[in-house]
């Protein structure tokens, strides 16, 4: 089956319906899926809920999305970098649920894995423990949070084969592999599509089973917070 | 006389023993980082990273390679990368020796406030929750008191938890308590500061 796809457009059509549940890879800017996200801007599809753990900003990545008012509701750890979000959510036009990081991953992580639900420790006592199963294992506290199934998983990666093997590249790996696993449909954008066999079995971090269509293309990868360090002199 | 920023972060270094791996914060306990020493200490990214590296050099910068503050980073010769699954598998797991954080307000029954005000803007708790709710131990870096003057470890919290019953050890400008059966003790004064100066600028309860 044919997974290469020419580009953003052909890779999503026929997947995108307005309501629907997409998992997004990505941590702050590093490791988004912006080739995706333009297409998705493209398509006008609407009403979206999103779990990513950051949304953007101003006018990239997700913010881009926000912008055009596609996105209902955010799934999100930490959002403090855009400041449309920011206006939209104040004034109650964009709904948001506030998951603590880790559990955003295991929630993608487990949905994935065909878990419902899973309970933790994190956030007992807390405003993210209002309203949820509270369960003691060995007389300590924990919360039921719930796996995420997504509609549909847009992620980027470094490089992928034709099969869907991909591999990352750094810190940018973050949310993708969850993200991937959770979709019923997992398109992926790559930097680079290679041969057939070019990829060490064994050093790859994503298996094509978890991926559907790929495409591959130019990112601008744009840092967000760039820090530098003087050089000793000689 | 108390301690200063760079002061508290030197203060803080020495909580970490040898072959930890610490998960340290934005702010003072970023500073943690200049004073290990020989220390074999790896620095864990919870964005997926363990032995995370100096600032690059000007020109050096690579957008695939940040932490938790989104700064462009560097790894070292025995950086590994992982996903945020697994990152926060290691931390909620308890392999995560020590986390060293800021925070707002600690209470005496190591309740931690950290991540919203109420009425203000809301960004969001980041990985700070699962921190505190599975690292190791739990060390807080913060001012003794607010710019009003007024005592930030409390009797109880008034501001949204972070985590409940999370704190070890909180070490303030004024001088290093633990959080023990019944309320804080004292383990130490900063240079120049009395136990009853630092009495005085506490409200949670004080035991021994």
């Amino acid at each position: 089956m044919k997974k290469v796809y020419s580009n953003a457009d052909e890779a999503l059509d026929g997947l995108l319906k307005d309501g629907m549940l997409i998992a997004a890879g990505g941590f702050g800017l590093c490791g988004i899926p912006e080739l995706l996200i333009d297409a998705i801007v493209k398509s006008g599809v609407k009403d979206l809920t999103v779990a990513s753990n950051n949304a953007g900003v101003d006018g990239f990545g997700l913010g881009k999305l926000l912008d055009t008012k596609q996105i209902r509701k955010m799934m999100s750890s930490y959002v403090g970098e855009n400041a449309e979000f920011m206006r939209q959510y104040l004034s109650g036009e964009l709904e948001l649920e506030f998951n603590p990081q880790g559990t955003l991953a295991e929630r993608m992580r487990a949905g994935g894995a065909g878990i419902p639900g899973f309970y933790t420790k994190t956030g007992v006592g807390t405003q993210i423990a209002e309203g949820k199963e509270v369960k003691s294992f060995d007389g300590e506290e924990y919360i039921l949070e719930r796996g995420i199934f997504a509609d549909l998983s847009i992620v980027k990666a470094w490089k992928a084969d034709d099969t869907g093997n991909l591999v990352f590249r750094k810190t940018a790996r973050n949310f993708n592999p969850p993200a991937a696993m959770c979709g019923r449909v997992c398109v992926a954008e790559v930097e680079e599509i290679v041969p057939r066999g070019s990829l060490d079995p064994d050093h790859i971090h994503l298996p094509g089973i978890y991926v559907h269509r790929i495409i591959q293309g130019e990112h601008e990868k744009r840092i967000e917070q760039r820090t530098t360090r003087k050089r000793e002199e000689a | 006389m108390a301690w200063d920023r760079n002061q508290m972060a030197e203060r803080a270094a020495q909580e970490l023993e040898d072959g930890m791996y610490v998960n340290l914060g934005i702010g003072i306990p970023t500073l943690v980082a200049n004073y290990v020493g020989d220390k074999d200490i790896t620095l864990q990214s919870e964005n997926g990273m363990l032995g995370m590296g100096p600032f690059p050099y000007e020109g050096e910068e690579d957008p695939d390679l940040i932490n938790a503050g989104k700064q462009t980073i560097t790894e070292l010769a025995r950086t590994s990368y992982f996903d945020s699954a697994m990152s926060f598998g290691m931390i909620r797991g308890g392999k995560i020796a020590a986390a060293i954080l800021g925070a707002m307000e600690v209470a005496e029954n190591g309740d931690l406030a950290n991540w919203m005000i109420p009425g203000k803007l809301v960004k969001g708790m980041g990985g700070a929750m699962d921190l505190v709710a599975g690292v190791g131990r739990v060390i807080v870096v913060m001012d003794h008191t607010n710019k009003a003057g007024e005592s930030k470890l409390l009797k109880q919290c008034t501001l949204p938890l972070t985590g409940k019953g999370v704190v070890n050890r909180i070490i303030t400008n004024l001088g290093v308590l633990d959080v023990v059966e019944g309320g804080l003790k004292i383990v130490e004064t900063a240079d120049g500061v009395t136990e009853d100066d630092l009495r005085a600028a506490t409200e949670a309860t004080i035991v021994g």
